[in-house]
């Protein structure tokens, strides 16, 4: 930005337009080498094939004398795409993540919704108060649920001496506990959409609809819920996504029966220690999640417009 | 919708205790004598004694708090450039591509992040440390800056900078000196806002960083997955007293600089 200021102001239109392409240059080579570039890296390094040393793939490309030759690996993408246990991830995946965004939704609303009918004074405490929980620490909150969701932990205590149950529930370790950390961690991603579309919702057109005659319920599916809508979705999208790709909840929460996506990359990573299946594994779900990314992108460049 | 019925509060109650009810239980059982999660061994701060004492959380520490402080200042930086591209420059080539590049690591799924960017660490050669943890960061707490700035700068008036400008100051300087002293509140949540997403992320960590330096969520995952012991909710319990702090001072901040901004 240093070309800039020290334009003058006299001669501003050329030194303008170079400091207006530093400016766009900078966020922008940035994003690319670290944001876009990895992932054809990653297509690229999925078509190879593992082997010892660092870094622990072969390359895709080899001189012989003058030959350029290129070795394309698919099998990768065969394994993943026809193994019986990677396609169960990829289905329990997006399964925990469409019913907890489900879930979410049902808690969420009338949050947001009875945030959005208190007095403004009120509002900016509450909404305070649901940001507060995702600002800490994500892992020492689902952290927190394993003490109270164990065989020997809180809930089991409670209903132990209530007498509701006679024998420690097993929780942890389930694909339930899975649901109740999911839908915990990420509900304040789907309060704080719905509620800013609810609160900036025009008051006056509810009012219409009730004098002229609509019933409370009735107003509410006719008018408030489909001004909501776009928050919403919105709320969906941003939850549904990372959801699928989810590691620390299932991996800490569930059991080894439910296996998800995020932690068979992990495992493949870190314990098989095959860099090409994982990065195969990673852009067969970075092609299931392309379509929800692409409709969550266009969503928000159109309300930023 | 001007009084909240029985049926609001009682969703706001229900929603808000669901959201704080492990956070209180993490912070009361931080200060429990016993070592069970269902026995109250009185009140006792000895798990606090044993994290101070123990050098690989307190080394863990170290490295999480630099990482942080350094990602989310060049996050900020590099947020504030790209939020004035995005609200100040409504035309150039490319632009759909830099906002969905802005967009997108918002909701993409951390493992796809930590994978790609590890490969591309190691294809270029750069030794995997804090160093290459603090770009990954810098990558993925830039969008959430990002949001934030640009939501600031949308509010303000350009006609003050456009009077700066006329009366003979160059735009960046226009900027610096009419601009950014209003967008104050701004810089500072998205800097918090970095750094606190910077500080507990575990998965873009782990798969960027190379032998020998570990963040704290590293060193909190490894002890998690070895036992639950009280000793993580001593150090959940420190980490949200720092998170909380920090966001009370920034509500502060910005409740102050709208008051000056009304006085004048």
């Amino acid at each position: 930005m240093s070309s800039v200021v020290l334009s003058s102001a006299a001669a501003p239109s050329a030194k303008t337009n170079w400091g207006k392409r530093l400016l766009i240059a900078i966020p922008y080579a940035w994003l690319l080498v670290l944001f876009l570039a990895p992932f054809a890296l990653a297509a690229g390094i999925s078509l190879s094939t593992v082997r010892l040393g660092m870094p622990p793939f072969e390359p895709l490309t080899a001189w012989d004398g003058s030959i350029l030759n290129l070795r394309l690996n698919f099998e990768n993408f065969l394994y993943v795409l026809t193994d019986d246990t990677y396609l169960l991830a990829y289905l329990t995946s997006l399964k925990i993540a469409a019913i907890s965004t489900a879930a979410m939704l049902f808690i969420a609303y009338p949050l947001a919704y009875g945030i959005a009918s208190c007095a403004p004074s009120s509002r900016s405490l509450l909404v305070f108060l649901v940001i507060v929980p995702f600002w800490s620490s994500m892992l020492i909150r689902v952290y927190s649920w394993m003490s109270i969701l164990r065989n020997d932990g809180l809930l089991n205590a409670l209903l132990l001496k209530i007498g509701l149950i006679s024998e420690p529930l097993r929780i942890l370790n389930t694909e339930t506990a899975i649901y109740i950390g999911i839908v915990y961690t990420y509900l304040p991603f789907m309060v704080l959409p719905i509620y800013s579309t609810l609160s900036s919702a025009d008051k006056t057109l509810i009012e219409a609809a009730r004098d002229l005659g609509c019933s409370r319920i009735s107003a509410f599916w006719r008018v408030t819920f489909p001004l909501s809508l776009p928050g919403v979705l919105a709320g969906c999208a941003l939850v549904f996504i990372p959801v699928v790709g989810e590691f620390v909840i299932p991996d800490l929460l569930g059991g080894a029966d439910t296996q998800m996506i995020g932690r068979a990359i992990w495992l493949e990573f870190f314990n098989n220690r095959d860099w090409p299946m994982a990065a195969a594994v990673t852009i067969v779900l970075l092609a299931l999640l392309v379509v929800p990314i692409v409709y969550f992108q266009s969503r928000q460049a159109r309300t930023q417009n | 919708m001007t009084k909240p019925s029985w049926f609001n509060r009682l969703s706001i109650l229900f929603g808000l205790a669901f959201l704080y009810l492990p956070i209180v239980v993490l912070v009361v059982y931080s200060f429990n004598g016993s070592k069970l999660v269902t026995v109250w061994g009185g009140f006792s701060t000895q798990w606090y004694a044993t994290v101070l004492a123990n050098p690989s959380i307190i080394e863990g520490a170290k490295v999480s708090f630099l990482v942080a402080a350094v990602s989310a200042t060049a996050a900020t930086i590099l947020g504030t450039l790209a939020a004035v591209v995005m609200v100040r420059l409504r035309r150039f080539r490319g632009r759909a591509l830099l906002n969905g590049m802005l967009l997108a690591p918002m909701v993409m799924p951390e493992v796809v992040m930590a994978v790609s960017m590890l490969l591309m660490f190691v294809t270029l050669g750069i030794d995997r440390g804090p160093l290459t943890i603090t770009l990954a960061h810098t990558t993925f707490t830039l969008c959430f800056a990002t949001v934030v700035l640009q939501s600031r700068l949308v509010e303000l008036d350009p006609s003050l900078e456009e009077a700066a400008r006329d009366l003979g100051c160059p735009p960046a300087k226009a900027f610096v000196s009419v601009a950014l002293p209003n967008m104050v509140p701004a810089l500072v949540s998205a800097w918090l806002l970095s750094f606190t997403l910077s500080l507990d992320d575990l998965v873009i960590s782990s798969f960027t960083t190379g032998p020998g330096a570990s963040t704290l969520p590293m060193k909190i995952y490894s002890q998690i997955k070895f036992g639950v012991t009280p000793e993580i909710n001593a150090i959940s319990t420190i980490i949200l007293g720092i998170v909380v702090l920090g966001l009370v001072a920034a509500q502060l901040v910005s409740r102050r600089s709208e008051q000056r901004v009304s006085a004048a």
